[in-house]
């Protein structure tokens, strides 16, 4: 009994363990949200929450099924892996109903170069080009078609 | 663009990790090594380094409460910080490295530190008047049983308290080595010698730590200083430096003969841009000078004054060679692309969240507490204390 006499005030510091442990455990039952954990390390409320943003991209299956000559074009060109709105940007509001929003044309003179300007950054194989030379100033697509920019013997491809 | 030269990737160009994340280790290390100089008395009863015992414990806890501070100011949000504790995830070493924290600040420091002091704090809660008296009833968490059987116990638990402190004293450390050792893609970084370097860099400046406060302070109280226990901390700085001197240049030897493609940019790298903190300051004036003066403190029998002048100067330098030697790290690691084909600069900033002068006040913010602590808690062994207890 004596043991537990002198040694009462470490039961006093280990009190304080305890009342942190379980304030710790209280705590995080009233902060960590209910979904957490469920699928993995993230808050399972927030797939839904994240559903439930607005679309800005439509896919370019959707622009292929109204656009059928463009995708043709594309489909045997250098470009046809890059998809539409890589270039024209999110279109969702005008795949839903073209007339409510005409696209505008990109802008070749900064459309090509994000892709194609020269940097060692990029691999060495994909095609690139130091623009002020290579075009002297003519717009990309006086010479390229855009949606298939290859010029081989055989004309545009 | 300024600063930088040859190619960068253009997500490296700025450091991210800033004279903060320097000061992070540093401080953690000042902890571990601090409180392993204190471990020593203890564990292995080293009776004449017994005037710096409670120093050491009392710099290890102002260091550590101060420690985490440098990152809540990188990463803001420190609202956000809990969440870490809340929803650990096991694969990052941050998470983990939460819990070794908090472990040693309640369970060895904080312990450690109660127990060491409950006679003191007892006697005092029943001497002392107003809200000071009100501090120590607190601290005694309303126990006054300071019976010789009571201190035996305390004196048992507090020794078994050491010696799990040590492992987590070297966790503590080793992990802050461990987060850099373990960042493969980074050359400068990636090496399993780093935590074991960290640990050994850490005993050496919290020794170093110890010494030269203990040195001060005791100047500034006007009391002579004990001088078999600062031969003998001098004598513990000299051998853990030797070390941790060894285990650097095994490192670098390991690199050099190694040669590996990333060799040549780091070697460019520590000649040009790291030249002046890595070779002048860390190596030369952080590392061979004060390594040279305590080697002549151990050979030549001095007079204690030049012995007193060349261990302060000793440490100081030691001091600054280790904050030189995180900094070679942290900057260093950040300012060779990846690509191996070009440099960067740090621009260090002065009044912003991660500047100079938040630098310079976490720096001095564990000396703030150290004051206060001190007062609080009055370390001494030489009398001075005894006035306040003077009365058992
Ligand atoms: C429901 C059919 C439909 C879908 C789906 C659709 N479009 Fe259109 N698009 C049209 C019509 C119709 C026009 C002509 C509208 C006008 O002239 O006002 C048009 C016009 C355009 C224009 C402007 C042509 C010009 O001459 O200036 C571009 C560019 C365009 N669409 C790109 C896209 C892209 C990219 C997508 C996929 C995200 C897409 N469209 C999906 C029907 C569609
Ligand atoms: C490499 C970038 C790029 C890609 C990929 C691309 N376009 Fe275009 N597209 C352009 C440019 C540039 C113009 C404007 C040409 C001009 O000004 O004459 C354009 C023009 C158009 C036009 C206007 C009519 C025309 O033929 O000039 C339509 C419609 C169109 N694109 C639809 C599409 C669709 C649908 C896709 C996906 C199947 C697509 N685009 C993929 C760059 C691209
Ligand atoms: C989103 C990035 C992107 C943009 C924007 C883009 N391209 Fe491309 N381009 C590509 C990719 C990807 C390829 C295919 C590369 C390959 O085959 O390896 C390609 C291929 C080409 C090629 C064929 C090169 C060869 O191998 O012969 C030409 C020419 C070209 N693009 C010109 C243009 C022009 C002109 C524009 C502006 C209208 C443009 N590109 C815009 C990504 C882009
Ligand atoms: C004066 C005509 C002309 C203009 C303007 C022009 N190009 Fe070209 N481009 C060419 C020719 C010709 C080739 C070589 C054809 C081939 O090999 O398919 C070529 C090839 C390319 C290639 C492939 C390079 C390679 O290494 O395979 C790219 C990419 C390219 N151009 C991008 C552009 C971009 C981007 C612009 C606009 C800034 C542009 N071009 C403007 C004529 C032009």
């Amino acid at each position: 009994m004596g043991v537990f006499k002198d040694a009462g005030h470490l039961f006093r510091f280990l009190a304080i363990f305890v009342f942190l442990f379980i304030a710790f455990w209280v705590i995080r039952g009233f902060v960590v949200p209910k979904s957490f954990g469920k699928y993995g390390h993230y808050r399972a409320a927030s797939i839904d929450e994240i559903a439930a943003h607005p679309l800005h991209f439509a896919g370019h299956e959707a622009c292929e099924t109204c656009h059928v000559d463009v995708a043709n074009v594309k489909k045997d060109g250098k470009h046809a892996h890059v998809n539409c709105e890589a270039c024209h940007g999110a279109l969702q509001k005008h795949a839903e109903d073209p007339a409510s929003l005409t696209p505008t044309k990109p802008d070749t003179a900064t459309l090509c170069v994000r892709c194609h300007e020269y940097s060692a950054a990029r691999p060495k194989n994909f095609p690139q080009v130091h623009a002020a030379e290579h075009s002297t100033g003519l717009p990309c697509e006086t010479c390229h078609q855009p949606h298939s920019p290859a010029m081989t013997s055989g004309g545009a491809k | 663009m300024s600063g930088v030269e040859g190619y960068m990737y253009p997500n490296e160009i700025n450091l991210y990790w800033s004279v903060l994340i320097v000061l992070y280790p540093y401080i953690t290390g000042l902890v571990a090594g601090a409180f392993i100089l204190a471990s020593l008395e203890r564990v292995f009863n080293v009776t004449a380094v017994k005037p710096t015992y409670r120093l050491a414990l009392l710099t290890a806890l102002s260091f550590l409460i101060v420690a985490p501070l440098p990152l809540q100011f990188h990463l803001g949000h420190p609202e956000r910080s809990p969440e870490m504790y809340f929803t650990p995830h096991s694969t990052s070493a941050m998470a983990m490295f939460g819990y070794v924290y908090l472990w040693y600040l309640m369970a060895v420091l904080t312990f450690e530190i109660w127990l060491d002091y409950r006679r003191e704090i007892v006697l005092m809660s029943q001497k002392s008047k107003g809200l000071v008296r009100v501090i120590y009833k607190i601290m005694t968490l309303g126990s006054n049983n300071i019976s010789e059987r009571a201190l035996h116990i305390d004196e048992k638990v507090s020794w078994i308290v050491t010696l799990v402190g040590i492992p987590s004293a070297f966790l503590l450390h080793g992990y802050v080595g461990f987060i850099f050792g373990s960042i493969k893609a980074n050359p400068w970084w990636s090496s399993p010698l780093m935590p074991v370097v960290f640990i050994f860099s850490a005993m050496v400046s919290g020794i170093a730590c110890v010494m030269v406060l203990y040195m001060a302070v005791t100047k500034l109280r006007g009391k002579t200083i004990d001088m078999k226990c600062v031969d003998t901390i001098a004598m513990y700085l000299f051998y853990t430096f030797i070390i941790d001197f060894s285990l650097e240049m095994l490192d670098l030897i390991h690199r050099i003969y190694e040669a590996d493609e990333s060799f040549r940019t780091l070697d460019f790298m520590v000649h040009t841009k790291l030249y002046f903190s890595q070779i002048v300051v860390q190596i030369i004036f952080g590392t061979l000078v004060p390594l040279l003066l305590l080697a002549i403190t151990q050979l030549v029998k001095l007079p204690e004054i030049a012995r007193k002048r060349m261990y302060a100067v000793a440490g100081a330098l030691t001091l600054i060679g280790i904050f030189a030697m995180r900094w070679n790290v942290v900057i260093g690691g950040q300012l060779f692309s990846k690509s191996f084909l070009g440099y960067t600069t740090y621009k260090m900033s002065l009044v912003t969240k991660e500047g100079l002068l938040v630098a310079v006040g976490l720096t001095l913010l564990p000396l703030a507490i150290l004051w206060v602590l001190v007062k609080l808690l009055p370390p001494w062994t030489d009398g001075h204390s005894a006035e306040g207890v003077a009365a058992d």
